[in-house]
């Protein structure tokens, strides 16, 4: 048997958050996360977490798994009692920092907010051709590493400086993002995106604690594009 | 009394996905008030999983391709029930589609001349069928609906257009007049239920691979626009055919893509056996999908299949080297290592035909309008009813749907039905207002479900219809047990209207969504259930041990399903290009 903590949360009959423990058969499977939650709702629907894809790419049921962030659909139970908080106890969390709705679901709106800010969307200003914009391997290269960002939240969630100032730090997600335009050879709105970051909060709150790398399902490294950034910003202030 | 809040817009789209977003991005672009309703933040819809590219002439391999030698692909891939006019449509019109997503901002991989990355896909040729395989198929590495969905969804953000997301609609409203009007949805995060009212009402709501137990698809493709469409009234075409991928990981039904086999992968049975080159001679492993999908089941039922069980077989990919798996393939290299425990760079990927794709769904002309037809067999406009992308059948796949077609179908077709959609607009849409009564029967189902107060557990009603169709409806089918499978969903029916919502609070219920959906996978399994056992031949997808040949004689034509009556009847497929003659139909060998 699978002793299971859940954070358990209905803001219509809960007057505060509780851990429920439960257990459950898993046919001694090394099942992954999801499939453990897809089973607990089977008999308990009530309970509400985020899931789309299973497999790892939509980035909907990122939460706390035994004290790291990651995602359930690909994490395996034995992974998850590696993360060593709760023993041998699977302990799921809603991801920290942010509002949460119900159980495992949290309000993303600052999340999403940070990333619309940093104007996720290519910009050029020069007619387009009647084919596409021609782009050498190389130039595509650099953007390896940052588009397959998913939007999981699990970094920024797990970022000391973005739980102090989410309003005001865009925080490792939306930056990675940043960078992936910056770096973007068919994007020409390369000077409006750095004078837009230029404030001591967006880009500078980070301070390379790199917990964003460490739980990045996607195995990114905002970390680095963020050095990147800051890097462009300094070099056109001098 | 419906008291219920009014919320009005020009066009409204239900679906995030790659289509819902393509038709959205349209209509907002051209200044209308255009609201999209997504059950999900529309980067988690289901396009996201899409792998191994979008399929168009746009010569950048071959300088040589034509549009028109993808449309005979796509034909004959079709095995002739797709719509000429359709399939024309959708590949002379698809550069310009896939440029529009270069200008966007999609990171496709590149050639060396700076051009989109293109790689050979099943069903592909050169010069008709003559000149031997083609590479049509542009890639963003294996990532392409990930990056095409966040492309669009930043398009979408560029141009302002209002998302619902984490709304859910629950039922078309219709007028009077028979017309539609909007539809109902729920806020999942603060359980309100409001009208939604519009002068064009979009259906992009994609598939509903979970009516089968195992699926490639996402825990969200329950056909919500099927089941919708259904419960109106409005029938569905083609709904038999399903495709069934011939790389879903075995156990798992993850993807692998198609590109695995477009890049010199290939599959092997328990002998080590090449085996495809028994069945396609020519194309081998990058014959059709539903020849694969055919061929590979065979293999496992004559105990040629591997594993202690023998119940899958080996997608080899180690040959390929480290560099290219990696470069090319990275994403199949993780699903890979997560869902197989194999490491393609040393060891085969254990693979079985897996439910990946309904070709049919709600008829559609070009411009998205959906279809019905009248009782003298004539095509009739649905007024205000427009689909795309996967829920409709417009027809580009037919009987079975060609590798990368699929992504090409959302864009191009989403952007045609915001295209008219605008153009209509402008000369004025003018709908008699629903009535308090049409609006209380629309959220008749809702309430019904609301008041539940006792009936069985959803998840395990859900697991007995995956588990019918599975057995019933999958890669081969039979007469008789197909009559057996539709008698036991007859018995499900009843059971599953009297569903029970045990909770039913406001905030996050995804037990009343899922409640729901579950009506839908029911509308979807049971339509595709009585044409799957009409359809007395075999074509594409749809194979028949009691009927092993094509009729072009009494079933070159669509099939289409009444949901009042439960009747099947016959849609004639379109053979009139506007360029060229028809593909005539022949025997289709790979």
């Amino acid at each position: 048997m699978l002793k299971v903590s859940l954070y358990r949360y209905n803001p219509e009959t809960d007057q505060e958050p509780y851990m429920q423990e439960v257990e459950l058969d898993t046919g001694g499977k090394d099942l992954m996360v999801l499939d453990v939650l897809e089973l607990l709702k089977g008999s308990d629907p009530s309970l509400a977490y985020r899931r789309s894809c299973r497999e790892g790419v939509c980035g909907s049921d990122g939460m706390n798994i035994n004290g790291k962030n990651g995602l359930a659909c690909i994490t395996p139970i034995s992974e998850a009692l590696k993360n060593g908080k709760g023993g041998n106890k699977l302990v799921l969390r809603p991801l920290p920092g942010l509002p949460v709705i119900r159980d495992l679901v949290i309000d993303m709106s600052l999340f999403y907010k940070q990333y619309e800010k940093i104007k996720p969307f290519l910009q050029n200003d020069t007619p387009a051709p009647a084919i596409e914009r021609l782009q050498s391997p190389e130039e595509r290269e650099k953007l390896d590493g940052l588009y397959e960002c998913i939007l999981c939240a699990c970094c920024s969630t797990a970022c000391p400086s973005f739980w102090w100032n989410p309003d005001r730090f865009i925080g490792p997600s939306g930056l990675l993002q940043a960078y992936r335009f910056l770096a973007d050879s068919r994007d020409t709105a390369t000077e409006e995106r750095l004078s837009d970051l230029d404030d001591p909060f967006s880009v500078f709150r980070c301070h390379g604690i790199q917990n964003c790398v460490n739980v990045c399902p996607k195995g990114l490294n905002p970390t680095k594009a963020i050095g990147h950034i800051r890097n462009m910003l300094l070099s056109r202030a001098t | 009394m419906a008291n219920i809040r009014t919320i009005s817009f020009d066009g409204v789209i239900v679906g995030g996905g790659g289509a819902g977003m393509r038709a959205a991005l349209q209509l907002a672009q051209s200044g209308y008030k255009t609201a999209v309703i997504s059950k999900v933040f529309p980067t988690r819809s289901h396009t996201v999983s899409a792998q191994g590219g979008i399929t168009c002439a746009i010569a950048s391999s071959d300088p040589q391709d034509q549009w028109q030698w993808h449309m005979y692909d796509t034909v004959k891939g079709s095995d002739y029930i797709g719509d000429q006019e359709a399939i024309e449509y959708m590949c002379q019109v698809g550069p310009e589609a896939v440029y529009e997503l270069d200008h966007m901002g999609m990171p496709f991989s590149r050639t060396e001349e700076g051009r989109i990355y293109q790689r050979p896909f099943g069903g592909q040729s050169k010069n008709f069928g003559e000149g031997g395989q083609a590479a049509r198929t542009c890639a963003a590495a294996d990532r392409t609906g990930h990056a095409l969905l966040h492309t669009l969804y930043q398009g979408n953000l560029k141009n302002n257009t209002v998302f619902f997301n984490e709304w859910y609609a629950t039922d078309l409203v219709k007028n009077e007049d028979g017309e539609v009007v909007g539809v109902i949805a729920i806020c999942i995060e603060t359980g309100e239920v409001v009208y939604v009212k519009s002068k064009a009402t979009v259906f992009a709501t994609g598939g509903a691979g979970r009516i089968y137990a195992s699926t490639t698809n996402a825990h969200i493709n329950t056909g919500d626009g099927v089941g919708m469409a259904l419960r109106a009234g409005f029938p569905v075409q083609d709904i038999e055919m399903w495709q069934f991928h011939p790389t879903g990981i075995a156990g798992a039904g993850v993807l692998v893509t198609e590109g695995c086999r477009g890049e010199g992968g290939y599959l092997v049975n328990k002998d080590g056996e090449r085996f495809m080159e028994r069945y396609a001679p020519n194309a081998k492993d990058l014959a059709g999908r539903d020849v694969v999908a055919r061929s590979m089941t065979l293999e496992i039922l004559e105990g040629r299949g591997c594993g202690p069980n023998g119940d899958h077989v080996y997608l080899k990919l180690d040959h390929l080297g480290e560099e290219v798996l990696e470069s090319r393939l990275p994403g199949i290299c993780e699903l890979s290592r997560t869902f197989a425990h194999a490491d393609p760079v040393k060891e085969p990927v254990p693979v079985v035909p897996t439910c990946h794709y309904m070709m049919g769904g709600i008829p559609t002309n070009v411009n998205g309008q959906a279809l019905t037809v009248d009782a003298e067999g004539n095509d009739t406009v649905i007024p205000g009813l427009f689909a795309c992308g996967e829920v409709a059948c417009v027809s580009v796949h037919g009987a079975n749907r060609l590798g990368g077609n699929s992504l090409l179908d959302l864009v191009v077709f989403g952007r045609s039905a915001g295209l008219y959609i605008e153009k209509s607009l402008r000369e004025g849409i003018e709908m008699r207002d629903a009535s308090e009564a049409d609006i209380e029967r629309a959220m008749s189902r809702l309430n019904k479900i609301n008041n539940t107060t006792g009936g069985e557990s959803v998840s395990a009603l859900r697991t007995e219809l995956q588990t019918i169709m599975q057995n019933h409806f999958g890669v081969f089918r039979r007469g008789d047990f197909m009559q057996e499978g539709i008698k036991k969903l007859a018995e499900l029916r009843v059971r599953i209207d009297n569903a029970h919502l045990e909770d039913k609070s406001n905030a996050y219920n995804t037990a009343r969504i899922e409640a729901l959906e579950l009506h839908n996978l029911f509308e979807v399994a049971e339509a595709t259930a009585i044409a799957a056992e009409a359809r007395t031949e075999s074509r594409g997808a749809h194979a028949r041990e009691d009927f092993t040949d094509r009729d072009d004689e009494n079933w070159l034509c669509h099939s289409v399903y009444f949901p009042s009556e439960k009747r099947v009847g016959k849609r004639a497929v379109n053979f009139t290009p506007k360029t060229r003659e028809a593909f005539a139909p022949k025997i289709r060998t790979y």
